[in-house]
């Protein structure tokens, strides 16, 4: 019978304490963040699609090599690039990427020798088609430029 | 035990099959049980499982040792650096590569924040299966800083492909450490404010005290791990058992409960968190100058013809992962031996003759997360 009263007591009066801390927590400053409202800054190692880094004079750093496209994992890079005169090396000439594939490991920019793709800071790709999360990269850094 | 047949009227009485998911709050994913019920009372339980089956291990054999690696960040989504860890310990066993010291204190650092981070979901999701929501609220608030912190490490926030083989992705960068150790020390004191929300409160002990014991026996049986074991009293730990990275250089407790009750594995995950604490604090403390990758680490990897094996703790219990390799670039077999489909499996002879809210506490403290057991 002792102990019954016991566990009414001490149970009645943890329901307090958690009554306490919750009110508690209304003097607390707000920690949601409302957002569309307010959005987070990425941070600079953020993981988003990626793009090609524009030189000084608007190209880009790629020399065909398909090295990216070769360790994806997923298979969702494709490149292709030509022969043109007076220009060393191969120009690029197609860069595709399928991000409905992508799983953002890095892979691709790890494996990029001459540097020429990064993470973009992109994360608002709502969309309900699938054709735009296909992405020409070319076409974008040439938007990009302008 | 003699386990009565589904739809079996036993001593003339009347039994419904009630189906509990795939989907459903309380299984967190898409677990079905099939519940033969007396009333509200459990007959019969039959998982089934597979409904969010991708072939993670045939994936691991029809590409490269290194493009499995973003596949491991996806099966365990709540410690995805566990997985990441086991694959890269493995196929560096295979390959004998010496991985930089400051690059192992940096994997066990985010391995230990990670598992906070997992349990802390645990926490909340558990909590709010037992019908108290507040909790999770100010859990995912903690959790949070966490994310924030790994994100701006490894670039992602849930599910990471931060290891590499011989090393990581990258550096920390210069506010990671001082980051850390503020989140430890407003973990610290955010932690007695769970207890006296939760851990004291009446009805929680009402609903777990007692509920769904596990006989040490049926763990050994169904070759359970993680808290689920330790809090039946076997004292387990692959971390100190079978020591694999630093971890033998770190001095920290295993949470040992022998109540077997849903109680003790609520307490063992709370006391995993500060002793998680503990191990970021020694290592952030040690954390050696030098490089995180190691050198000549080769392009094409192609591990000598064998049998490998490695095993990490994650936060739900032994993860193993076993390669055969038949020296080609890919993997012959790889056979991944996950934590949570042992937990699970005992759960059938367990729940027997429980209350259905019962059943449901007990599944919650088993700490299910169901793509890690479909793989």
């Amino acid at each position: 019978m002792g102990a019954y009263f016991k566990e009414l007591f001490s149970g009645t009066k943890s329901l307090f304490v958690g009554l306490q801390i919750t009110f508690g927590q209304m003097l607390k400053p707000l920690v949601t963040q409302q957002y569309p409202y307010e959005t987070s800054t990425m941070t600079p190692r953020f993981r988003g699609h990626i793009e090609l880094i524009p030189k000084e004079d608007g190209t880009n750093k790629c020399i065909v090599c398909g090295m990216c496209m070769r360790s994806c994992p997923s298979g969702c890079i494709t490149v292709a690039g030509e022969k043109r005169e007076g220009v060393k090396g191969k120009v690029l000439t197609k860069y595709r990427l399928d991000f409905t594939k992508c799983s953002l490991c890095g892979m691709c920019v790890e494996s990029c020798r001459p540097g020429a793709i990064t993470f973009s800071k992109d994360y608002n790709l709502a969309s309900t088609r699938k054709e735009d999360y296909i992405f020409d990269l070319l076409k974008r850094l040439e938007e990009k430029a302008k | 035990m003699s386990h009565p047949l589904p739809l079996n009227n036993q001593d003339n009485q009347e039994s419904f099959v009630l189906n509990l998911g795939p989907q459903h709050p309380a299984t967190h994913g898409v677990l079905r049980v099939k519940l033969t019920m007396d009333g509200e009372y459990i007959m019969h339980a039959e998982p089934v499982l597979g409904y969010i089956h991708r072939m993670h291990e045939k994936m691991g054999e029809n590409r490269t040792w290194a493009q499995f690696m973003p596949n491991t960040g996806r099966m365990d989504y709540l410690s995805a650096l566990s997985f990441n860890h086991g694959y890269a310990a493995l196929v560096e066993r295979a390959m004998g590569i010496e991985v930089p010291e400051r690059a192992e204190y940096l994997r066990v650092i985010t391995v230990e924040l990670n598992r906070i981070s997992s349990h802390l979901v645990w926490f909340g999701a558990f909590i709010l299966d037992l019908g108290g929501f507040s909790p999770l609220l100010y859990a995912f608030d903690d959790r949070e800083h966490i994310l924030d912190l790994l994100e701006s490490v490894t670039g992602s926030r849930l599910t990471y492909c931060y290891f590499r083989f011989g090393g990581l992705y990258n550096d920390i960068d210069e506010n990671f450490v001082d980051g850390t150790r503020e989140f430890i020390k407003t973990m610290r004191e955010r932690l007695p404010m769970y207890h006296n929300l939760v851990t004291k409160n009446i009805i929680l002990i009402k609903r777990l005290k007692d509920i769904g014991p596990i006989p040490k026996e049926t763990i050994r049986k169904y070759g359970a791990t993680g808290p689920v074991a330790r809090g039946s009293g076997v004292d387990y730990d692959i971390r100190r058992n079978e020591p694999y990275s630093i971890y033998p250089e770190f001095d920290f407790d295993i949470p040992v409960y022998t109540e077997c009750d849903s109680m003790a594995r609520y307490m063992v995950r709370m006391d995993e968190i500060e002793q998680s604490m503990r191990i970021i604090e020694q290592a952030l403390d040690k954390l050696p100058e030098g490089p995180v990758m190691a050198p000549k680490v080769p392009k094409i990897l192609k591990p000598p013809k064998g049998d490998y094996y490695q095993a990490v703790e994650s936060a739900r219990g032994s993860l193993g992962m076993r390669a055969v390799s038949d020296g080609t670039n890919k993997a012959y077999r790889l056979k991944l031996r996950s934590p949570t489909f042992s937990n699970l499996s005992l759960f059938s002879e367990v729940s027997e003759g429980m209350l259905l809210p019962d059943a449901l506490a007990l599944m919650g403290s088993l700490d299910l997360v169901i793509p890690e057991i479909d793989r």
